[in-house]
């Protein structure tokens, strides 16, 4: 038996884009893993290319220079519609500005990335209900995004990354558009969700957020500047009263 | 994603705005309406020349008269009956072409049965009428060979005289029927021919010269209104003619370097090249029509390109989610096919209705076939899958980490 692959791993990673005949490096020489069950906070001030890492694992995007593994796999070896495949059954996105398409009601935004693992209408909004249940908003199921508060748009958009059990949710500022309660609620959400096992990257310039996850990767102009991981909490701790 | 999907969110894509979606449909609706009310008025005016070429028969040359000098002066041709019975005689039996030929001389009247009346065409002629013209019967028995040479008191309806004349279910054979004051027994009933053909009353030659058409001043004992002459094969057509010119010319002892005093015609060629003409003309209309089809073709195009541009962050949202390009291709490309499918079924709506209109009130006849419809479907289906690509693919083409950045 091998040894267990990290679920991402980034090694030498670089992003240069072409703008109007200039080279700009977004991301440079980025290396780290990412393990399964993890939640990391990946930090930085604007500009500093959080957003086009968080592009690259999503599989969005790749990278100019070095190689990006999910599960083992290199993603550039991948064809354009195998990613797209794998953005619909491993990869959750929630966004700043929630992303939830305007025409559709709740359940139909939950059960889209099904659409596109080619699962049949009734399962797709079964399990969308399901998916609204875990992040407690199936009361709203048939509300328009516009009938919704931002909170409650986030959450569905949460439910939607969840919908197809992801490998990875994808979080770009969550709580950026949120008050400070509501984003409150956010954070507790995911959370939550990591404690069930589920392997969550934030993107956040919120040190406050960021000391809630476990680890912190802070970016500086597009290179890693700090890998912090908290010391595991003991056991002790969450079991006292 | 699959065809069924693709149709779905297009579905719903399209109710979200009706008004557009119509106003979209609109070129389509035209041009597929027009294209089936051209194609149904075309082949209505094809079936019905059909009809009478069918109704005339095959290889069939008529022989009317022609212009004839009279002391210098032309005289409008038919003005003067210039065949005669004898000529009939000749042509059958000199010419080795023609199987069967008859004379006719015929005008019009009442006919009368107890309560019932009815006008119409009153035909003299002989058996050989309807062998030139294939013409079964229904019922009865045509006129024997001493009813026509005794001037026989005897009557061969066409259907439609029959059905004017005789209740449904009462048998005309044997019943006595008037015309002009003279009592005749019906002894045939004539196959249907087609409207125009059936509103006849046949009587042998004699009779009707005898008793009732032959006391006009122009008509000489022996001559008759027009010949009829059936050619035994096609090939024969033009030799037949030719024949049948220089005999007659001959009888009629007509020098060289004069106008013959008859004319000889092949009907049913006149009327193919007519039927030619009308298909050109059709074919006219059709493309015509098909221009508009062009337009609500570019029309489509048009606001699908601007949905795209108005839904590119939603086609971010939906590759982000994993939709492929394929998907995002066949979404709009559904889109437009829908609008089309959906315009060329409402088209094939309005001009059904249409067409049916115009057989209604000018009276033409139209026919809608199945064909027409199909193929105006089919136009239709063409016209989305063509100018719905362009958009699609474009639509297919946006970087999805660019399309989420716009508002």
């Amino acid at each position: 038996m091998t040894a267990p692959q990290p679920l991402i791993s980034l090694q030498s990673v670089s992003r240069t884009y072409r703008a109007d005949g200039v080279a700009v490096t977004a991301v440079r020489n980025v290396s780290f893993d990412i393990e399964r069950g993890e939640i990391v906070a990946v930090m930085g001030p604007s500009g500093s290319g959080k957003s086009t890492l968080m592009n690259m694992i999503g599989l969005l995007d790749l990278p100019s220079e070095g190689a990006l593994y999910l599960e083992g796999a290199d993603v550039a070896d991948l064809s354009e519609d195998h990613r797209s495949s794998l953005r619909a059954r491993s990869i959750g996105f929630v966004f700043q500005s929630y992303n939830l398409l305007a025409r559709h009601n709740a359940i139909e935004n939950v059960a889209l990335p099904l659409v596109y693992c080619g699962i049949s209408r009734k399962e797709r909004l079964a399990r969308a209900e399901q998916s609204l249940e875990s992040v407690g908003m199936v009361h709203r199921a048939h509300h328009f995004p516009r009938q919704l508060s931002g909170g409650e748009q986030q959450r569905v958009a949460i439910a939607r990354a969840l919908i197809a059990s992801p490998l990875i949710v994808l979080a770009d500022e969550p709580t950026g558009a949120l008050d400070s309660r509501t984003g409150a609620e956010i954070l507790a959400l995911f959370a939550a969700l990591n404690r069930t096992g589920q392997t969550i990257v934030m993107i956040t310039h919120d040190p406050g957020i960021a000391t809630q996850c476990r680890r912190t990767i802070r970016l500086h102009d597009g290179a890693l500047v700090a890998d912090e991981t908290l010391a595991p909490i003991p056991p002790e701790r969450s079991a006292a009263p | 994603m699959t065809m069924l999907q693709g149709f779905q969110i297009a579905l719903h894509a399209l109710r979200l705005n009706p008004l557009r979606s119509i106003l979209t449909m609109l070129g389509i609706v035209i041009g597929v309406a027009s294209i089936v009310t051209v194609f149904a008025i075309g082949s209505g005016a094809q079936l019905r020349l059909q009809e009478q070429i069918r109704s005339i028969g095959a290889n069939v040359l008529m022989i009317n008269p022609g212009a004839v000098y009279q002391g210098g002066v032309r005289l409008k041709d038919g003005s003067k009956l210039t065949m005669t019975e004898s000529d009939v005689q000749a042509i059958l039996e000199q010419i080795p072409e023609i199987q069967a030929a008859a004379g006719s001389i015929a005008g019009t009247a009442q006919v009368i049965h107890e309560s019932k009346n009815w006008n119409t065409t009153i035909n003299g002629t002989t058996t050989g009428h309807f062998m030139v013209r294939d013409w079964q019967l229904a019922t009865g028995r045509y006129f024997s060979g001493s009813e026509e040479a005794g001037a026989g008191k005897v009557v061969i309806l066409g259907s439609t005289v029959a059905h004017e004349l005789f209740a449904p279910g009462e048998d005309p054979i044997g019943a006595q029927i008037r015309i002009m004051k003279v009592p005749l027994e019906v002894v045939g009933i004539l196959d249907r021919k087609g409207p125009a053909q059936d509103d006849v009353a046949f009587v042998p030659l004699t009779t009707a010269k005898l008793r009732f058409l032959g006391s006009a001043s122009n008509i000489n004992r022996d001559s008759v209104a027009y010949i009829i002459a059936k050619v035994a094969a096609d090939g024969q057509m033009a030799g037949a003619r030719t024949e049948i010119e220089n005999l007659l010319r001959q009888r009629h002892r007509i020098p060289a370097g004069q106008e013959d005093d008859f004319k000889v015609q092949d009907p049913a060629a006149a009327m193919e090249a007519q039927q030619g003409a009308i298909r050109t003309v059709a074919l006219l209309l059709v493309a015509i029509a098909s221009v508009s089809l062009l337009v609500g073709g570019i029309s489509i195009m048009n606001v699908m390109i601007v949905s795209v541009t108005e839904r590119t962050r939603e086609i971010g949202i939906r590759r982000a989610l994993g939709g492929r390009m394929r998907d995002i291709r066949l979404q709009f490309l559904c889109e437009a096919l829908v609008l089309c499918l959906l315009g060329g079924a409402i088209g094939v709506g309005a001009g059904v209705t249409l067409s049916m209109t115009v057989a209604r009130m000018a009276g033409w006849i139209t026919s809608i076939d199945g064909q027409a419809i199909g193929l105006a479907l089919a136009f239709s289906i063409a016209t989305g899958l063509i100018f719905g690509f362009y958009p699609a693919h474009k639509a297919s083409k946006l970087s999805p980490i660019e399309a989420l950045k716009t508002e």
